[in-house]
């Protein structure tokens, strides 16, 4: 019996960031895809506040919501640290984390059109200069020389966003306003764990382009 | 040690602001309490949280560390040897983190509803309010207080809001205590503790100012 087992949906970009985390410590775990849309027993019984993927289950002990997980596996494998050791550097990131959690939602904005859009437009550009201009600034990764918490946390800008700007074609991050997060979603693309374990960028487009012609249609 | 330079920038109705306040009164910290004027933000203010722009913010040794789940890990982590208020066993480290997340994600808007909407909105505000105490009762089970024999993360996280819980009962017209009655000896246990008692204001205030804000936002 594995003693690491993770429930998750792909493409999920919640369940991405613990996979890219377990791979990053070099911890094995077992792999169970759910089903959103017929929620398994396993699911119901180790989430069931919110019933929802990731969970993270060790040694029969059921951890929930993404970064809560992974600041568990950072403390229990603190092998490879993805935190910074000093308290008000973890300050910083975590401050960055919550950022991260309450303002990047690159998918929720594939089900919007109209006034909705518009107010989501100005709110990511909003997001996206603040992320460039105080977060990130002129580090390669948030983390500094090397990825950590805070680059997993704003992973959903790396392959996410690309993909719904595509589905709803509209630009959000235009590399010529914002430099450096381009060339940060290039580096952290190209880091080898990372490069290996992105969703299928046109089987992600298809499933999207679906659900968003189908939100569109029941509006 | 030398000594430390704490400041907390902070609104005294704030839930977020009341957190931080209980978290240095139980590690014994003193610090300098300056009130903001929400309406004509202070240049310190806006040059220690230019991100948000919110309170509470507290600066230790002249570095600002923002919001509210934020300040009272960084405290925990910096003075450690007196009051611990995360556990140290990492799973139950998850647990604690998992409740202050669920607190933070519903409480606040939930409660904010009850005192701002009426009829349908507010009856199905009202319903999820009590389903959420009603599970944080059964996370807290027999113990005296989530962190166990002492206070820890969770109830410094949740405890602020019992302020405002007459406010949301008067607004909302139910009592809170027939649905939630551990909940409420729970909180009043809390309110034994000076750490607690002495940075969440009166409650009659807290609905004075509710009042207050219905009037400023017109609503009935």
């Amino acid at each position: 019996m594995a003693e690491v087992k993770l429930l998750g949906t792909w493409p999920s970009p919640f369940y991405y960031r613990v996979v890219w985390v377990l791979k990053l410590k070099g911890i094995a775990y077992e792999f169970i895809e759910e089903d959103l849309n017929n929620k398994g027993p396993l699911l119901l019984q180790h989430n069931p506040v919110h019933k929802k993927i990731p969970v993270l289950i060790h040694s029969g002990k059921s951890i929930c919501e993404s970064m809560i997980i992974l600041e568990y596996i950072q403390e229990i494998w603190p092998q490879n640290s993805l935190l910074p050791a000093d308290p008000y550097d973890r300050a910083i990131a975590r401050f960055w984390i919550k950022f991260a959690e309450d303002k990047v939602n690159p998918l929720a904005f594939a089900g919007f059109y109209g006034e909705e859009q518009k107010k989501a437009i100005r709110d990511s550009l909003e997001m996206l200069e603040t992320t460039e201009e105080h977060a990130l600034r002129d580090k390669t990764f948030f983390g500094g020389d090397k990825i950590d918490l805070v680059d997993i946390a704003f992973g959903q800008l790396s392959q996410w966003l690309q993909m719904v700007e595509d589905v709803t074609n509209v630009k959000l991050l235009d590399a010529s306003k914002f430099p450096r997060l381009q060339r940060w979603i290039n580096n952290f693309k190209q880091v080898p764990i990372i490069k290996e374990n992105l969703p299928d960028y046109q089987e992600m487009f298809a499933y999207f382009k679906a659900l968003r012609v189908m939100l569109l249609s029941s509006k | 040690m030398a000594d430390e330079d704490v400041v907390l920038l902070d609104f005294w109705p704030s839930p977020f602001g009341m957190r931080v306040r209980i978290a240095l009164a139980e590690k014994e910290i003193k610090y300098e309490y300056k009130e903001e004027d929400l309406r004509n933000k202070s240049d310190l203010l806006l040059k220690m949280n230019p991100i948000h722009k919110k309170i509470p913010v507290l600066i230790h040794n002249g570095k600002p560390v923002c919001e509210s789940l934020v300040q009272v890990q960084y405290i925990d982590e910096i003075w450690p040897h007196k009051s611990p208020l995360l556990p140290t066993d990492p799973y139950q480290r998850a647990i604690a983190r998992f409740w202050g997340d669920f607190v933070d994600k519903k409480i606040y808007d939930l409660g904010r509803k009850i005192w701002s909407t009426k009829g349908e909105e507010q009856e199905a505000a009202k319903k999820e309010f009590i389903e959420c105490l009603k599970l944080l009762e059964g996370e807290l089970g027999n113990k005296a207080y989530f962190g166990g024999e002492n206070l820890g993360y969770v109830d410094v996280v949740l405890v602020p809001f019992y302020s405002w819980f007459y406010a949301y009962e008067k607004c909302g017209n139910f009592s809170i205590e027939t649905e939630c009655p551990k909940l409420i000896a729970w909180a009043k246990r809390c309110m034994e503790k000076d750490s607690v008692s002495k940075s969440l204001p009166d409650q009659d205030k807290i609905y004075d100012y509710v009042l207050h804000l219905k009037k400023v936002f017109g609503i009935e």
